[in-house]
């Protein structure tokens, strides 16, 4: 018993020294290692504790190793035969027995939280239900219960259950915000994936594609917003508000000619394509133009970001869908207008 | 044309390395330019669609052509001298089973000539990789090229298991042979079991693409996550393909250079066994994310941890090994020595994976890159270069220089752990793996310049190692036949390089190490089981040869045969299947000439045979 505590008291530093390694990695908003969210936590606690075994196991090796390489050089002059050992049946059964109580000590904690995150919320009355739509290369957001739907930015209230059925709309990709929670596929109709996460934290939290799913792979980012559930209750009824178009009648009528056919605004406009109502508020145009937010350097202002999408999407992210301004017709003159209308298409709710 | 008609075991070990090094190259090459592109935040070096193209050949490229050749070529170039056998048991079909895998390499990186190189990853999960969202030619190159490559291991496989089954020489009882021959068994049987997978798995693709199928298409009944099954249960058992032979040469280096039996023998081949079988159980631990639900999940992680006890079984063998041992640093023995911590690193980064929750954060991040690359670069790579160092004299008679043996060493070591260290932090710092570029401030931009530079030291690594090559190759053919001195098994008791026939009388084998067992007992050879007599050598035959260009041809005619030509000729035989069926012809003539004719070989009679035979 004394023994076993001692080597605890070994370990436990090592513990502490790994986990302020691990935590000093990576930005709040994005790394794995620094959950913001119940589940990345169980996630990051799993972590710690196989790693921790691992360097339990790595400190052994690599010491009998050293040991052994230092010790048993061939030293100048050595001519004997060492002997030849043909093994050790004991040394045999104490590193199987080992590994495998390692790996028992690992297994238990593992199956736990698989049982613990795998539950099923949909018939949850308390979840915020959310129906994740993957597309090359975008996000769409729907939310059955309020009959709303958005895109790249996922609009969640602090602290609550978000129930999660994701599913894509050509290519697998995979939904995944790292300081909340671990990755899940979309999948096609037929293999359609649940899972949860919660927030407890206001914040905006990096989110990203973990599959490859094309050339802008790379760019089919999002973010997931949580605001307080009074924010969140003004932002359901702001979407629900009509639709806001441009001042100007002659753009205004371009815009729904040229863009609403597939994108929408408020109670107008087709479900092809991302949901623009309140775009200049988001955090990102097309998910990867970051813009700039109140008293941060990182990012530029919405009004360049918009521009340079509009002028031209296939440089932004290569392979999307979406139909060059130019190419339908629109002069320099009028993306720029519909870019200053989208840049400040904002909503109220926060 | 001697090279073209040969069956000769030995000298289509040479081929395997020649055509093994050129591919290991080209994607090399590959490495160097993803690791260009990735120096940097928002780099613009080569564009999205070349990124994905590059990504996917190098994996498929170092995998099917570059890694698995070179196994080859050292299991052709040891096996039979380890066994005392005068050659395989199917010398002809060795040779085909060269030449369908050059043919099939050369036909998937003529992708990049002809159109477009495949761009899904080598995994090639469908629908990114079915027809309607990569309209190149790429995949059908991947999907074709693979196919013909992959005839050619399961015929090696095959040839492997007949030959250590049937031809081992007299005395040598199954728990006698050297642990490379061992290792080189249990993988040839994963290979005959994995790879009828992705041979399905690659048909079944092929004709969603080609012929317009559905297997994997939903709007036609068919499920994209079916390929995902069927490409893991190939491809984790390839995993140990892999893998087990390098097991196999540190389990042949490390006692070697050790002057010592190789510790607890007989654990080390159930581990071997147990780990080839455990191979095919886990699978699904690539699949985590794909949503298989929480049984599966959970009895995939119990499996997947599992395997990490046999391996660690081997570790403390060889650790174990060494410990009492007299252990000569020599370049061959400083990779093999390497090797352990580097591989234990990647194996106990794998048991972290196998526990799903985590794994739902790992799971296609930098943390996996590092993980694989650790176990396949930091494992079978080294594992390579150690046998490669180590069996060199006795493939060419020729040592190579020990000094620039150890610069290879230690840059490519260095190298390596620079530039995969680091990665299992990029993953967990969020940066997801196959992302042709990422946006500054996320942390990331160091990192990945550390991971870049180490990459260019890595090379360096692998321009030295070629070097070697070339000096050596100036040298004269002096290598003794045990360069080591401390040689244990057969093919140290004969010539280096061995002549045509290896062994002028079969040895009898008497115990486990069965030339230092000899060498023990105070003997210069092995006692002969057999009187000095007539040989029988196969005949060269150019049919292997002309069998694969038929297979190529084909190959270029069924991917083509849906295409518009700007040449009314080429419409003609392309559409109407001409191309194909000519392709075919060639490789069913020349099977029908093999099948009709008997070749009855030839005979070396004894005043021919010069234990200097192979040198010319």
């Amino acid at each position: 018993m004394m023994k076993q505590w001692q080597v605890a008291k070994r370990i436990l530093p090592l513990l502490a020294v790994f986990s302020l390694l691990l935590s000093a990695c990576g930005r709040e908003d994005l790394s794995a290692m620094k959950p913001q969210g119940p589940v990345a936590q169980d996630q990051l606690d799993l972590m710690k504790l196989s790693i921790a075994i691992m360097i339990v196991v790595l400190i052994i090796v690599f010491a009998i190793a050293a040991y052994v390489l230092i010790k048993f050089r061939r030293r100048a002059g050595q001519t004997e035969v060492p002997e030849q050992v043909e093994g050790n049946f004991k040394l045999e059964v104490i590193w199987t027995a080992i590994p495998l109580l390692l790996v028992i000590i690992l297994a238990v904690p593992t199956v736990q939280t698989i049982f613990a995150h795998g539950e099923d919320l949909t018939n949850d009355k308390n979840a915020v239900k959310v129906q994740v739509t993957s597309h090359q290369y975008w996000w769409e957001f729907t939310y059955p219960q309020y009959d709303i739907t958005t895109a790249q930015d996922l609009i969640i209230p602090t602290g609550k259950k978000i129930a999660f059925e994701l599913k894509t709309a050509d290519v697998l990709h995979s939904f995944w915000v790292p300081s909340l929670a671990g990755k899940m596929d979309t999948n096609p109709d037929g293999t359609l994936n649940k899972f949860s996460f919660s927030a407890p934290n206001e914040g905006v939290y990096r989110g990203k594609c973990a599959e490859l799913c094309g050339r802008s792979h790379a760019f089919m980012e999002f973010k997931v917003k949580a605001v307080s559930q009074e924010s969140f209750d003004r932002w359901v009824n702001t979407m629900k508000a009509p639709a806001v178009l441009p001042e100007d009648a002659q753009l205004a009528e371009k815009f729904k000619t040229n863009c609403l056919s597939c994108h929408a605004v408020g109670d107008q406009g087709g479900p092809v394509a991302p949901n623009l109502t309140g775009i200049g508020g988001k955090e990102s145009v097309a998910g990867i133009l970051l813009n700039q937010r109140e008293g941060q350097e990182e990012g530029k202002p919405v009004l360049d970001n918009m521009k340079e999408w509009l002028h031209d999407p296939q440089a932004v992210k290569p392979g999307n869908t979406m139909p060059s301004p130019k190419s339908l017709g629109l002069t320099d003159e009028e993306i720029d207008g519909i870019a200053e209308y989208l840049a400040n298409y904002k909503l109220d709710y926060e | 044309m001697d090279w073209i008609t040969t069956v000769d075991h030995k000298k289509i070990a040479v081929l395997y390395l020649i055509a093994g090094g050129f591919f290991f190259g080209i994607g090399g090459i590959e490495a160097i330019l993803i690791r260009i592109q990735l120096m940097k935040p928002m780099n613009t070096f080569v564009s999205a669609q070349v990124f994905n193209e590059l990504i996917t050949m190098h994996g498929t490229t170092m995998i099917f052509l570059g890694v698995m050749p070179i196994i080859f070529a050292i299991m052709n170039a040891v096996v039979p001298l380890q066994i005392g056998a005068r050659d395989v048991a199917f010398p002809f079909v060795n040779a085909l089973g060269f030449w369908t895998f050059l043919f099939g390499g050369l036909l998937l990186n003529l992708s990049w000539i002809m159109g477009g190189a495949p761009d899904a990853g080598w995994t090639a999960y469908t629908p990114l990789s079915g027809s309607q969202y990569s309209e190149t030619h790429g995949v059908d190159f991947y999907t074709i090229g693979l196919q013909i490559a992959g005839l050619g291991t399961l015929i090696g496989g095959i040839n492997f298991l007949a030959t250590i089954i049937t031809m081992r020489a007299p005395g040598m009882s199954y728990m006698r042979m050297p642990m490379f021959t061992w290792t080189t068994f249990i993988t040839s049987a994963i290979i005959l079991f994995a790879f009828p997978a992705i041979t399905v798995g690659l048909v079944l693709l092929t004709f969603d693409r080609i012929l317009g199928a559905n297997f994997f298409d939903v709007a036609g009944g068919g499920n994209p996550v079916l390929w995902q099954h069927i490409f893991w249960i190939f491809g984790h058992p390839e995993v140990y393909i892999l893998i087990l032979p390098a097991f196999g040469i540190i389990s042949e280096v490390i006692p070697t250079f050790s002057r010592k039996r190789l510790f607890g023998y007989s654990s080390m081949v159930f581990a071997t066994i147990l780990i080839a079988f455990l191979g095919f159980m886990v699978w699904a631990h690539h699949m985590f994310t794909t949503g298989l639900g929480n049984v599966a999940n959970a009895l995939f992680s119990i499996s997947t941890m599992l395997i990490a006890v046999p391996t660690g079984i081997k570790i403390f063998n060889w650790l174990f090994t060494m410990w009492g041992g007299q252990i000569r640093f020599t370049a061959a023995n400083l990779f093999a020595v390497g090797f352990v911590p580097t591989f234990v690193m990647g194996g106990v980064t794998g048991v972290m994976l196998a526990s799903a929750p985590a794994d739902f954060q790992f799971h296609d991040t930098y943390f996996v890159v590092a993980h694989f690359h650790y176990v396949i670069v930091g494992g079978l790579v080294l594992g390579l270069f150690s046998g490669l160092h180590y069996w060199w004299p006795k493939m060419f008679g020729r040592i190579l220089s020990e000094s620039l043996g150890k610069w290879t060493f230690w840059t490519f070591m260095i190298g390596f752990q620079l530039t995969f260290f680091v990665q299992h932090f990029l993953g967990l710092m969020g940066m997801q793996r196959r992302i042709v570029t990422y946006l500054p401030n996320q942390d990331f931009d160091l990192l990945n310049l550390v991971s870049s530079i180490g990459a260019f030291l890595m090379g360096v690594g692998v321009i030295i190692f070629l070097v070697n090559i070339a000096i050596t190759a100036k040298k004269p053919i002096d290598a003794p036949n045990d360069p080591w001195e401390d040689g244990r098994t057969l093919e140290w008791t004969i010539p280096s390089p061995p002549p045509e026939y290896n062994f002028k009388q079969t040895p009898l084998v008497r115990g486990i190490d069965a030339y230092w067992k000899e060498k023990m007992a105070g003997n210069k050879e092995m006692t002969p089981a057999e009187p000095v007599g007539s040989i029988h050598m196969p005949s060269a035959t150019p049919l292997p040869f002309v069998m694969s260009v038929g297979i190529f041809i084909a190959g270029l005619g069924l991917m083509f045969s849906k295409d518009t030509f700007e040449l009314e000729f080429m419409n003609i035989i392309f559409n109407n299947y001409i191309v194909l069926i000519i392709g075919l012809l060639i490789t069913f003539g020349a099977m029908a000439l093999r099948s009709l004719y008997d070749d009855h070989g030839w005979h070396i009679e004894p005043e021919d045979q010069d234990e200097k035979g192979a040198r010319t």
